[in-house]
């Protein structure tokens, strides 16, 4: 196996007057025995008296200091180079006591013998401007390397979030989410790319995050975080970050961080307008103590049906993620006892204080909630299967709704989403009522004839629904999935958005 | 042998090491040697990469001392020298310059007291390496002792 071995130019006049030396070897040690075999005046500029590496010679393969491989077991393929590098060091002070003698050990951020993980020569470059940094260093990469983030929500919080701190060098980051990868979530979930569609998150977002930073260990759960088993995901994680869009799982996040005493990077969205915060129950409030309890159900609207500016999530994801790697460091202020508030039409960021609560059911004086309850219940949301059971009764599917139509059924659509909504897609012959409306135009519902309600999904329509059952009517339906579930089943001409 | 710096070679190893007050800056002088002159015509200006207090100990890591050398081979040049600065003491040599010095290679030391240049020297270890040798070094306007309006001091 022939290798170049770069001579420095103090040593060439030991060296024939050559810039190199070539030689065959399998190993760094067997190479360096050859060169001195051929120049022998160089062994006493290489070796001391005890035949080891001089401390002020460094020899490389390729771009390695061989201390940090096998040193001189270290194993030569064709085509490496060594290059023999002298340390060069001086200073002003002539009092100054020299270093003491013998060989140079390698340092700890790069062996890892204080405890903390050891950075590669690849990290080093990978993570320069943090280096350079005072307030990051050496040592506060390495505590970057040695932490773990749990992301709950692979969605537009979690994606500016998780590509963050992979490129940070968070060293592992767990994400937690159960769901496929949807058109409509590529506007602001940039985690995902097109060629997702169809595909679990956790895969395309684990696939973008090694290619990102291989140095991270990427863990995926592949599950709703539920009661039985938030504890246990969370357990092993330093700081948790909430990304999800919905009330059930705000509040779970929160109990169990509380519980388990961790951090909670808190971020939600709607529209043009986002709150970030950090609740830590240890040294400040807790989401209960802002919230006490949830809204109503219904009242709030999640961003499938108010909608959200694509960047949004992008704004509120990467305040949560500066406030993940202050959590880390242990720098700067955070953002715990303070709910940041931003809007972005009138680009305006607010600040409100927040204080914790005595009285907090959770994080209080005299907690009433020591264990993880039933969040959907807690939330208003009956069960799942109940739910379903319940709303089957009202509900028709797009294909019966068309075959219906088709053989000239007496039947009122009426369509509850909002008038821009309507511009995108319409059913033929729907009546336009939106949801927020439809009490001042009750009367132009006649209640002998039946009504069949629609939105974009089915979500809201049933709430029109329960409204008009409160108001007398009897003959409706809910179209199930709505005008969604019309263009995939019945009619593709409708558009889908 | 004399040391001549060549261009604007001179130019930026004060703005570096100037630049660097009040540590030591340090960095590495790219030439050739002919005809009895050893003409430096670039330089790697290097991160001071010491443990100890900066304001008077100088490293350059190996890795930079490696990518010094190739940066020197892709220019068809030689490694033939290192600069560094002894923020408010004398360009002298120090007993533990003395003692890291290698064979061959000039040291180029620079004055800069209260920020501004106060003088170079240009040294060469002795074969024995007993002592260090003074260099011839062509007078470097950009090196000389600055007039003491100038002085940030």
């Amino acid at each position: 196996m022939s290798t170049l071995i770069h001579i420095p130019t103090p040593l060439r006049a030991y060296a024939g007057q050559h810039a190199t030396v070539e030689v065959e070897a399998a190993t760094v040690g067997e190479a360096l025995r050859r060169l001195v075999e051929r120049h022998t005046e160089l062994a006493r500029h290489l070796y001391d008296g005890d035949g080891r590496l001089r401390r002020f010679v460094n020899v490389y393969r390729n771009d390695e200091d061989v201390r940090h491989l096998s040193r001189e077991a270290t194993p030569l393929a064709n085509g490496d180079t060594l290059s023999i590098v002298p340390s060069i060091a001086g200073g002003a002070e002539p009092s100054a006591p020299a270093p003491p003698r013998g060989p140079r050990a390698a340092p700890d951020w790069a062996t890892g013998a204080d405890g903390k993980p050891a950075l590669s020569q690849d990290e080093l470059l990978r993570y320069s401007r943090h280096l350079i940094l005072p307030e990051v260093g050496l040592d506060g990469q390495r505590r970057l390397k040695a932490a773990s983030v749990l992301i709950v929500g692979a969605g537009g919080l979690g994606s500016p979030l998780a590509l963050y701190l992979a490129a940070a060098g968070v060293g592992r980051i767990g994400i937690v989410d159960f769901d496929v990868v949807d058109e409509s979530n590529l506007q602001r979930q940039i985690l995902h790319g097109t060629s997702a569609v169809g595909t679990p998150k956790l895969q395309s977002a684990a696939a973008r995050l090694r290619d990102l930073n291989p140095n991270v260990r990427v863990d995926g759960y592949e599950t709703r975080l539920t009661s039985e088993n938030a504890l246990e995901l969370m357990k092993p994680y330093d700081v948790i970050v909430d990304g999800t869009d919905n009330f059930p799982t705000r509040y779970l996040v929160n109990d169990a961080c509380v519980l388990l005493g961790k951090p909670n990077v808190y971020g939600s969205i709607f529209r043009f307008e986002g709150q970030a915060s950090v609740f830590d129950a240890r040294v400040g409030p807790c989401y209960r103590c802002l919230y006490p309890d949830p809204p109503p159900p219904g009242l709030v609207p999640s961003c499938a049906e108010g909608g959200v500016l694509g960047v949004l999530p992008g704004v509120i994801g990467v305040i949560q993620g500066v406030e993940t790697l202050k959590q880390i460091l242990g720098v700067g202020e955070s953002l715990v006892g303070r709910l940041m508030l931003f809007d972005a039409l009138a680009m305006r960021f607010r600040e409100l204080k927040l204080r914790k609560d005595p009285q907090c059911p959770v994080c209080g004086e005299h907690p009433t909630v020591t264990q993880l309850i039933d969040y959907e219940q807690f939330c208003g949301l009956t069960p799942a299967a109940e739910a379903e059971e319940s709303a089957a009764r009202w509900e028709i599917d797009a294909k019966t709704l068309a075959a219906r139509v088709a053989q000239g059924d007496d039947l009122v659509l009426v369509d509850v989403r909002e008038p821009h909504e309507f511009q995108i897609a319409r059913i033929e012959g729907a009546k336009l009522i939106p949801l927020n409306s439809l009490p001042a135009r009750l009367a132009e519902l006649d209640s002998s004839r039946e009504i069949v309600l629609h939105c974009h999904h089915g979500q809201r329509s049933m709430r029109a629904l329960e409204y008009l059952y409160s108001s007398g009517f009897r003959k409706l339906k809910n179209l199930h999935g709505g005008i969604d579930e019309w263009s995939r089943q019945v009619d593709p001409a409708v558009p889908r958005y | 042998m004399t040391l001549v710096l060549e261009g604007d070679t001179a130019a930026r190893v004060r703005a570096h090491l100037v630049g660097a007050y009040p540590e030591e800056g340090c960095g590495v002088l790219l030439g050739r040697d002919a005809d009895g002159t050893r003409r430096v015509v670039d330089l790697v200006a290097l991160d001071n990469r010491s443990p100890e207090t900066r304001e008077r100990r100088f490293t350059i890591a190996p890795e930079q001392f490696l990518a010094a050398e190739k940066h020197a081979r892709a220019r068809g040049l030689d490694v033939v020298g290192v600069f560094h600065s002894h923020p408010d003491h004398p360009a002298a040599p120090s007993a533990f310059d003395l003692e890291h010095a290698w064979p061959y290679y000039s040291y180029l030391i620079v004055s800069v007291r209260g920020g501004a240049v106060d003088g170079a020297t240009s040294w060469r270890l002795a074969e024995d390496r007993s002592r260090f040798q003074s260099e011839p070094l062509e007078l470097a306007p950009a090196l000389a002792r600055e007039p003491s309006g100038e002085s940030r001091a």
